[in-house]
């Protein structure tokens, strides 16, 4: 055992772990951070979606050596810190309908959260395909790729998406 | 719980053979494989892992010589984005682009692929087609293997216990052209069927040094030699097309599994190359 350091949502962290636990059980079980979601365990279902230096991963198949020395963003690292108040991504899920039973939802905004910094085009094709990593159950995707859309600045270059039916729902 | 082996970073090249040189360890790259397979449910977990993930004499992309080289830790989101494979290899990029999504595209690795040695690998055809070698190394020195001597039967390879895959060297040929064409069931994240790569120089409205290369058919990914012939000296007209996807449906021997059926899997490699060969030839 050793320990591992890396910073998780901005705030230094050292963990004295075997190095090959999965990212998903340190942050979990050793964390006490449980916003991060296991569904598959097995790279399949995006639940444990994290950023590791900014980049959307697995936490199911990332073990905690493989962290050290790395910024690692979970969902709780959102909202803001000292008000509390919701992300405009966060925001567009809450006002657009994005999650129903809420188990893909924290792995979805930071699927999408990847996406956005990236500066990618928030087209419908674009998008679809930064959470194709991640599924759902319960909402058939629309609800979620709108809130994605209407939370980039540059929504308005995107498709044509109906939100004039949902946002006043 | 799952299983937690114990796990050595080692800093440098030299320091990572000399570790596998003293024992038996399992090296993790991106871990999208070995992670999934250490649970225990799909044979032995390993012992002892090597954490290659920053052994920064792995990475890189770049042209040497007459070669395209992509270090082993290339992972798929790297792959997409280099200009050089752009430029030189777009049908790597291409099957980058097939492999899981962005979680998979931006840890799993080229080398991972190799090494894992899956037939529906989905890489691995390309790199047949491409004529590519693979460069091994370990504390005894380093060796090139030809990727059509390296998977040499099911999930086994022609990599020594204590070697690591260090890079793939793409010759560079400019007039060669290399398609690839990938089926699964969804778009994302899934399997392939089959995989198909095929590559030619077009040579006065004939093609020369046909290689056709599939994966998910046989127990490894394999060349076609029957098929290639079929094409060697042909120009892609429909006869030829008819020809060449009746020869690969009788020159492969698919199984059925869980992902598909062997029938199913005779009739659309047939297909993909027919439509790749109209596509070829225009018509
Ligand atoms: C959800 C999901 C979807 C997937 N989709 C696809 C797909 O569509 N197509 C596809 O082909 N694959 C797919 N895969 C499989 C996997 O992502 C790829 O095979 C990937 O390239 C493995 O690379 P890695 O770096 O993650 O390998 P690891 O898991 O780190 O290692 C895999 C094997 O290779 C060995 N190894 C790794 N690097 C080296 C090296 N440099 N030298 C020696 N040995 C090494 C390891 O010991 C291990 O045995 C998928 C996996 C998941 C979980
Ligand atoms: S729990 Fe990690 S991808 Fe499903
Ligand atoms: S909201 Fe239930 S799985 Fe997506």
């Amino acid at each position: 055992m050793q320990g591992y350091r890396f910073t998780l949502n901005g705030e230094a962290v050292e963990l004295e772990v075997p190095g090959m636990r999965r990212l998903l059980d340190a942050l979990r079980e050793d964390l006490g951070l449980t916003g991060t979601k296991e569904g598959c365990g097995e790279g399949e279902c995006g639940a444990c979606s994290v950023l590791v230096d900014g980049a959307v991963v697995d936490a199911c198949l990332v073990p905690v050596c493989q962290v050290e020395g790395s910024d690692v963003r979970t969902v709780e690292g959102m909202a803001d810190p000292i008000t509390g108040a919701l992300s405009p991504l966060q925001q567009a899920f809450l006002d657009l309908g994005g999650a129903q039973c809420g188990i893909c939802t924290p792995g979805m905004l930071m699927a999408a959260r990847a996406f956005l910094d990236d500066g990618g085009e928030p087209t419908d094709g674009a998008i679809r395909e930064a959470i194709a990593g991640n599924l759902c159950r319960c909402t058939g995707y629309t609800k979620i790729i709108e809130a994605i859309a209407a939370a980039s600045e540059a929504g308005a270059d995107g498709p044509k998406l109906p939100l004039d039916d949902v946002a006043g729902a | 719980m799952p299983v937690e082996p114990p796990v050595t970073t080692p800093r440098s090249l030299p320091e990572a053979y000399a570790l596998l040189s003293s024992g038996a360890y399992r090296p993790i790259a991106g871990g999208t494989d070995l992670m999934v397979q250490i649970t225990g449910e799909l044979g032995e977990p390993p012992e002892r892992v090597l954490d290659v993930w920053r052994l920064e004499e792995l990475r890189g992309i770049q042209v040497e010589d007459d070669a395209l080289v992509v270090g082993a830790l290339s992972t798929y989101t790297e792959i997409r984005r280099s200009a050089l494979v752009g430029e030189w290899l777009p049908a790597l990029a291409q099957a980058a682009g097939t492999i899981g999504a962005a979680q998979i595209q931006n840890r799993g690795t080229l080398g991972g692929n190799i090494v894992n040695a899956s037939p529906a690998g989905d890489t691995l055809p390309v790199l047949l087609a491409a004529d590519a070698s693979i460069i091994v190394g370990s504390a005894r020195g380093e060796r090139e293997v030809a990727a059509a001597d390296f998977w040499t039967g099911y999930r086994e390879t022609a990599r020594a216990a204590d070697e690591l895959v260090v890079q793939v060297r793409f010759p560079l040929k400019p007039a060669r052209t290399i398609r690839f064409r990938k089926v699964g069931t969804r778009r994302a994240q899934a399997i392939s069927k089959v995989v198909l790569a095929l590559a030619y120089r077009e040579d006065g409205g004939v093609w020369r040094d046909v290689r056709v290369a599939l994966g998910s058919v046989a127990a490894t990914p394999v060349r076609v030699p029957e098929t290639e012939s079929v094409l060697e000296g042909a120009a892609p007209r429909a006869t030829v097309a008819d020809h060449a996807a009746a020869v690969i449906g009788r020159e492969i021997k698919p199984i059925d599994d869980v992902r598909s059926t062997a029938e199913y899997r005779r009739a659309v490699t047939g297909r993909i190359l027919h439509r790749l060969l109209r596509e070829e030839g225009g018509w």
